[in-house]
């Protein structure tokens, strides 16, 4: 497998790649900074909603209510309103998302057991909207069953019993942290961007600068020619995840649970359907910004129908489908089972045979396009 | 008979080609062109821009492949024995092909490498093939860096490192200076002389550099329409080119021109090249001076000379 020209053109890549400034710093601070805009920026985790309150009773009943919001953890009582003007201003500007209004009567209703609040909220942005509704819906739930408790207390009746109660147990990532969903995925989404951006570029340079000219006049073979121009890429991409799963564990504390050597075997294998996409790109652009383009039409499908940033289980069944023809699909469930559930082979092997065949399927057919000729 | 390195096997033709041809679209780049080039010879490839110089020299080395037709190397068919034969030549493609973000020794060692030398053996090689181009100083530059004879240079010892048999060299010389050009040509004749011999094919738009070698082929419109040594296509036209000095310039030419007898007229400087037909150079000598004259134009020196290359290039060019 391994003969000296292939060396030679492993080491050739490494040393133009250690002249070359742009490519450099594209593979190297590239996968940082996505890892942290994405680390911290990309979480879906709702906190500090803006919250506008019209509060009209003015009664230590609608302040108890209030800290009940803002003991949430999710509401930021900004604003203090006293009128409906107000607050579909702070509304419309976006200011506020939420508007919080206790009617004046709110105090006196309360000991009737059937009080009223109003809650508006901007819906515009739906996971917002949908976070700040359920949350809302929640605070006024628990606050009801406590003010129940407590009159039940003061009238010395028994304290109501609720028919069902629900108790959560949340696995592998009880705090719900989002980043520990995203960097997994970040890892995933490197060693396809990089893997590919550079595979493409590196072959397609060789024939814009003309000096695949000369290279293909020699005597090696073409798969020769192909393991040494993509290894040196394989091995960086690996060592890229690397670097975001030290970065990750240390910095964001993501768990590394499942065993390292199946992480790196993994990784292998979704690298082998980036390797083989970039070589199959090569084929087919003849400047480099082209190839740029070729295999952005590959990653962009990959970030939205693999579940990276959206789940597959919210999209329209059509869409589902499309997503069993995307290898870094299969690769986010392997690599945040590994990570986060610490699961051994047999939870993931349906993926990584997948895995396998993908790669093994795009790179054959690479391999086969590609062409040690100008024409 | 020339013995070829890997297996012994002798072959009287180093490069032989038959019969190749290659279309880009309707275009027929290369139309039936058959070569075959002997142990130590020069064999020059000429011809205008686009007359399919270079698509012949991409399909000699297998960078392009024919529609038809096959090509030898040492014995090793280039399409099915493709390794043996690109073994046994070193290639000087038209456009730089070297790595510009490589040294010079970066560069030799990459492709000694890739064209099977092993690590105690380029060494030795690389120092000596740079000693002999002239780029021993140059070793740490970066090939960008390079001036474009340099560049050229870099490319031959490249070439060169493997101690190939044939030598293919596409317009080495096209933009590089008159002294580093005949610096270079010195390079190509020791080769040729030393030792085994070397075989070179060299495609040139210049006749100075044709005149050089052993043979020569014209090339027109993907064809091959003439091929012979330097002398034997000059004798082609022996007799027929008049040599015309005098003033002024623009009527010498259009008189010479109208004549019955004279089938071209080019300028070279200061004088008149005039092609008339066969065995009508004496018919021209009488009648020209008076022509001439009649016009109000002075001859200075009027007789016929030996047709350079240049001549007989522009004869075939023009012939149908």
């Amino acid at each position: 497998m391994f003969n000296s020209r292939i060396y030679s053109i492993v080491r050739k890549e490494f040393v133009q790649l250690f002249r070359d400034p742009r490519t450099l710093a594209l593979a190297v601070v590239m996968p940082i900074m996505q890892l942290f805009l994405l680390g911290y920026a990309a979480t879906s985790d709702v906190r500090n909603v803006s919250l506008a309150v019209w509060d009209q009773s003015k009664t230590t009943e609608s302040r108890q209510l209030l800290d009940a919001f803002r003991a949430a953890n999710y509401f930021n009582i900004d604003y203090l309103v006293h009128s409906a003007d107000e607050y579909q201003m702070l509304i419309e500007s976006g200011d506020a998302r939420v508007a919080l209004i206790i009617p004046p009567d709110y105090a006196n209703r309360l000991l009737d057991g059937n009080a009223k609040v109003l809650m508006v909220l901007d819906g515009s942005d739906a996971s917002i909207g949908a976070t700040a509704l359920s949350t809302a819906r929640l605070v006024g739930q628990s606050y009801g069953t406590k003010v129940l408790t407590q009159q039940a207390a003061l009238s010395g009746r028994p304290a109501p019993v609720l028919p069902v109660e629900v108790r959560t147990q949340v696995w592998y990532n009880p705090d719900l942290n989002s980043s520990y969903f995203m960097i997994p995925a970040v890892i995933g989404m490197i060693l396809s961007f990089i893997t590919t951006i550079l595979t493409a570029t590196a072959i397609v340079r060789e024939r814009e600068r003309g000096t695949i000219e000369q290279l293909i006049v020699t005597p090696i073979r073409p798969w020769e020619l192909i393991v040494g121009k993509i290894l040196p890429f394989a091995i960086l991409g690996l060592i890229e995840a690397f670097e975001i799963l030290i970065i990750g564990h240390f910095w964001f504390g993501v768990p590394v649970r499942g065993s390292l050597g199946l992480i790196v075997f993994t990784s292998g294998l979704f690298l082998l359907s980036s390797l083989g996409i970039g070589l199959f790109a090569s084929t087919i652009a003849n400047t480099q910004q082209e190839a740029m383009l070729t295999v952005m039409m590959y990653n962009l499908p990959s970030i939205f129908l693999s579940g990276f940033l959206f789940p597959l289980e919210a999209m329209p069944k059509f869409l589902q489908i499309i997503s069993y023809a995307i290898p870094l699909r299969y690769f986010l469930v392997v690599i945040r089972s590994l990570l986060l559930k610490g699961v051994g082979f047999e939870a993931i092997q349906n993926e990584v045979i997948a895995l396998a065949i993908f790669g093994l399927v795009i790179m054959t057919a690479a391999a086969l396009r590609f062409r040690k000729r100008l024409d | 008979m020339a013995v070829c390195p890997m297996e012994n096997i002798i072959v009287e033709y180093l490069v032989q080609a038959n019969n190749i041809s290659k279309s880009f679209g309707d275009v027929h780049a290369v139309d039936d062109v058959s070569l075959k080039i002997r142990s130590g010879e020069i064999y020059g490839l000429v011809g205008s821009d686009g007359a399919g110089k270079t698509t012949t020299m991409r399909l000699l080395v297998g960078a392009l492949k024919a529609d038809s037709g096959e090509v030898n190397i040492c014995g090793y068919d280039i399409n099915t024995q493709t390794e043996n034969a690109r073994s046994q030549f070193g290639y000087l493609s038209q456009r730089f092909s070297m790595y510009e973000d490589l040294t010079v020794m970066e560069n030799i060692r990459f492709f000694a490498e890739v064209r099977g030398l092993k690590s105690n053996e380029w060494l030795p090689r690389c120092n000596e093939i740079l000693e002999f181009v002239g780029l021993e100083k140059f070793t740490e530059r970066r090939a960008g860096l390079l001036s474009g004879g340099m560049k050229q240079k870099l490319g031959l010892a490249s070439a060169l490192v493997t101690r190939p048999k044939v030598l293919l060299l596409d317009e080495p010389t096209t933009g590089v200076d008159p002294v580093t050009r005949q610096d270079f040509w010195q390079l190509v004749i020791r080769l040729t002389t030393q030792g085994d011999g070397v075989s070179v094919i060299i495609s040139t738009p210049y006749m100075d550099e044709a005149s050089r070698c052993n043979r020569v082929g014209f090339m027109k419109a993907g064809r091959i329409i003439a091929e012979d040594t330097p002398s034997n296509l000059r004798a082609q036209l022996a007799g027929r080119i008049l040599e015309l000095r005098g003033s002024p310039l623009p009527i010498l030419r259009r008189t010479a021109r109208a004549d019955k007898d004279v089938e071209d007229v080019q300028a070279f400087g200061d004088r008149l090249h005039i092609r008339v037909g066969e065995d009508k150079a004496k018919d021209v000598l009488n009648r020209l001076p008076s022509e001439i004259r009649s016009v109000g134009g002075e001859i200075n020196d009027l007789r016929i000379i030996h047709p350079t290359l240049e001549d007989v290039f522009i004869t075939l060019s023009e012939s149908k």
